[in-house]
């Protein structure tokens, strides 16, 4: 067992399905020399050329093309957007192509590719460059979205991706990129559409996703304290959303709280507070109660950035009145 | 260019290059102390920068000849100005002075190009005409054309100048800006700083042709190509280029042969993927230096006078930081403030 970093994780899923199969190859911009704007291709180039480790001009909508004509004649390309506020200008063939290709041809190819991408805010990068924006991609049929929260699931669920034949979105998180977490030595691979009980906990649930799992977790530490039992589910997966693991979850401890780092309009939480009031209605003892954004264009200002994005205090006061 | 033909350029100056353009005197030395201005400023954020008081800086060092240059042919507070975030040169000589630029990285609430929310670097201010960006490259292009085109609805007799990089130039929306340009003879001139990269991406990499402008014709109108570290040189093709436009020609594409010789970004190292050798071989063209010795070659600067201008810029820059330090952050009730029209 080894305690890597987030992008270390990534990297060795990259690495390790490279070595595996000749057919996964690299496209982004400056993940060549570069390794990348966050280093998750590090050595890559060294290792395995130009070949299969591309640097592409500056064109989103040209580099998710081209992954998805790769991919329909039988390669398995790994594409990067620099952020997923960048993907907006690849969103056509996003949206309007890797997800719906296999299905207006009548099943008869297949999209076996992944965009990789991170997004979140707190970097003082402000409103175009801060996006939590998975929930756009995690509304449309025939794309499947993971956000890896730990470097274990970063690694496992990229590895997953790389062999699945659908499309994947795959979200990564500026901010998890330094965290550290054990990952076991040899082959990792963590189930798509499946969440995680992080904290078991009695008397609430916090539902979340990607940093905010991050977040939930110093607040639930703190509220262990003050002599409140919560449970935190990870979804990992946006869509297929594992519903099941949160509905049985909210059924035991009777409240839910979901927090997500995006805007809470249409966002994530609405999602899951639609379900778990469908699944769990009879057992909810308290409303729902959604935390996520400020419904802001990110500021770049420190202080005004750091009002906009969701903190433990957050969840705390929000969890204490409700259990109260 | 290799340094002969440097030596060429400087020696065909003669006794006064900038006259038969039609500048004074006044104008070239104004010139001079923009460039000095520009590249102190930068200097200035790059010293703040490290002593932790701000947080990012993207830097025009190297690339200021082209901006000083093509700046002077706009017409302040007339023409519209679309400049991405190397522009320095450009917001100072358009009339942006370094306490705004100063509050802008400092993100305080009096930043005119944004109320210290938009990142430094995205210049803006609708009184003069600049026109602020969002950090997507190349998506000022259509806009630019989208400028133009209500110019020439209202019938009003502004041109647009829209600046960008060679990386930019990868993009469709790029091409989609030239081509509705193009079609409908629209007054714009496109100005691409051209210095080899897109952060790591030599170019090369971008794009099989070895010159930008030769896109232009793609387009129907000229791409010409000029001496980017050149100041006179790059305010003379502007100027064809603006005069063109206001005649009802049509846009101008105009490449500017640069370099950058300052990191991409304070969050960047650029040795990473380029010679200190080819660094050094560009500050051995800096544009700055180059049109010092023009003007001391005309007589219009000594040292002392040198010695002058520096000193007052700096003071300024001095003064402009200690403002912008001491100036108010946003206020949190404010954070919602400019999300829509009226909140
Ligand atoms: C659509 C988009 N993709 C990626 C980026 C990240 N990015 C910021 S600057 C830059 C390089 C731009 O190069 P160039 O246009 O040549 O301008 P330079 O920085 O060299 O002046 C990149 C890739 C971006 N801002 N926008």
């Amino acid at each position: 067992m080894a305690v890597i970093t987030y992008r270390e994780a990534l990297n060795q899923a990259l690495r390790e399905e490279m070595r595996r199969d000749s057919n996964v190859f690299l496209m982004g911009e400056d993940i060549g020399v570069f390794e990348g704007a966050y280093k998750v291709t590090a050595g890559l180039l060294a290792e395995f050329g130009e070949k299969r480790v591309r640097d592409t001009p500056i064109a989103e909508e040209e580099i998710v093309g081209l992954g998805v004509g790769a991919a329909m004649v039988g390669l398995r390309p790994v594409v990067e957007m620099m952020t997923i506020n960048f993907s907006l200008l690849a969103a056509d063939q996003i949206v309007n192509h890797a997800a719906k290709l296999r299905y207006m041809f009548g099943g008869a190819v297949k999209i076996p590719m992944v965009v990789r991408m991170p997004e979140g805010g707190g970097h003082q990068l402000a409103a175009s460059h801060s996006q939590s924006l998975a929930v756009w991609y995690a509304h449309i049929p025939g794309l499947i979205v993971v956000a890896p929260s730990t470097p274990l699931d970063a690694k496992g669920l990229l590895k997953t991706a790389i062999r699945d034949d659908n499309p994947i979105v795959f979200v990564e998180n500026e901010t998890l990129y330094n965290t550290r977490g054990e990952v076991p030595d040899g082959e990792v691979l963590t189930p798509i559409g499946k969440a995680e009980i992080t904290r078991k906990g009695d008397d609430i649930t916090i539902i979340t996703h990607s940093r905010m799992l991050l977040v939930a977790m110093t607040a639930a530490k703190q509220l262990e304290e003050k002599g409140i039992s919560v449970e935190v589910v990870d979804l990992r997966t946006l869509r297929p959303l594992d519903k099941q693991t949160v509905a049985d979850s909210v059924r035991k401890t009777t409240r839910a709280v979901v927090l997500e780092e995006g805007w809470p309009t249409y966002g994530v939480s609405a999602e899951v507070a639609a379900f778990v009031q469908e699944m769990a209605f009879d057992y909810l003892d308290a409303p729902i109660r959604r935390i996520g954004g400020a419904e802001v264009p990110m500021p770049y200002a420190k202080n005004l950035e750091k009002a906009a994005i969701p903190d433990d205090q957050a969840v705390i006061a929000a969890v204490t009145k409700m259990v109260a | 260019m290799d340094s002969a033909e440097e030596t060429a350029v400087v020696e065909s100056h003669q006794n006064s290059r900038h006259a038969e353009l039609g500048l004074s005197d006044e104008t070239v030395v104004e010139m001079y102390y923009r460039l000095v201005q520009a590249r102190t400023v930068d200097e200035k954020m790059w010293t703040l920068h490290r002593q932790g008081k701000i947080h990012f800086i993207i830097s025009c060092r190297g690339q200021e000849g082209i901006q000083i240059g093509s700046a002077f042919a706009l017409r302040r507070g007339e023409d519209f100005v679309m400049p991405y975030y190397r522009d320095t040169g450009v917001a100072l000589v358009l009339g942006m002075t370094p306490r705004d630029l100063m509050l802008s990285v400092f993100a305080r609430e009096a930043d005119p190009a944004s109320g210290g929310r938009q990142m430094p670097g995205h210049f803006g201010y609708p009184r003069l005409r600049i026109i602020t960006g969002s950090s997507p490259v190349a998506t000022q292009l259509p806009q630019a054309a989208g400028v133009a085109l209500a110019s020439k609805i209202k019938g009003e007799a502004a041109v647009t100048a829209v600046y960008f990089g060679d990386g930019a130039t990868s993009k469709g929306d790029w091409h989609e800006g030239l081509n509705f340009a193009g079609i409908h003879k629209l007054p714009v001139v496109f100005i691409c700083e051209n210095n080899g990269y897109a952060i790591s991406v030599p170019q090369n990499k971008q794009m099989a042709i070895r010159d930008i402008a030769d896109r232009a014709a793609g387009y129907g109108f000229p791409g010409i190509i000029v001496d980017g570290n050149d100041v006179l040189a790059s305010y003379t093709v502007t100027k064809q280029a603006v005069q063109r436009a206001l005649k009802g020609d049509g846009p101008t594409f105009i490449e500017a042969k640069t370099f950058r010789v300052a990191p991409h970004s304070s969050d960047d190292d650029d040795r990473r993927y380029r010679s200190r050798e080819e660094v050094e071989e560009w500050k051995r063209r800096d544009p700055i230096e180059r049109f010092k010795r023009y003007l001391e070659e005309v007589n219009l600067l000594d040292d002392s006078l040198d010695q002058r201008i520096r000193e007052m810029v700096l003071e300024e820059v001095n003064e402009a930081v200690d403002f912008a330090e001491k100036s108010p952050l946003p206020s949190r009730e404010d954070l919602m403030k400019y999300v829509y029209y009226n909140s």
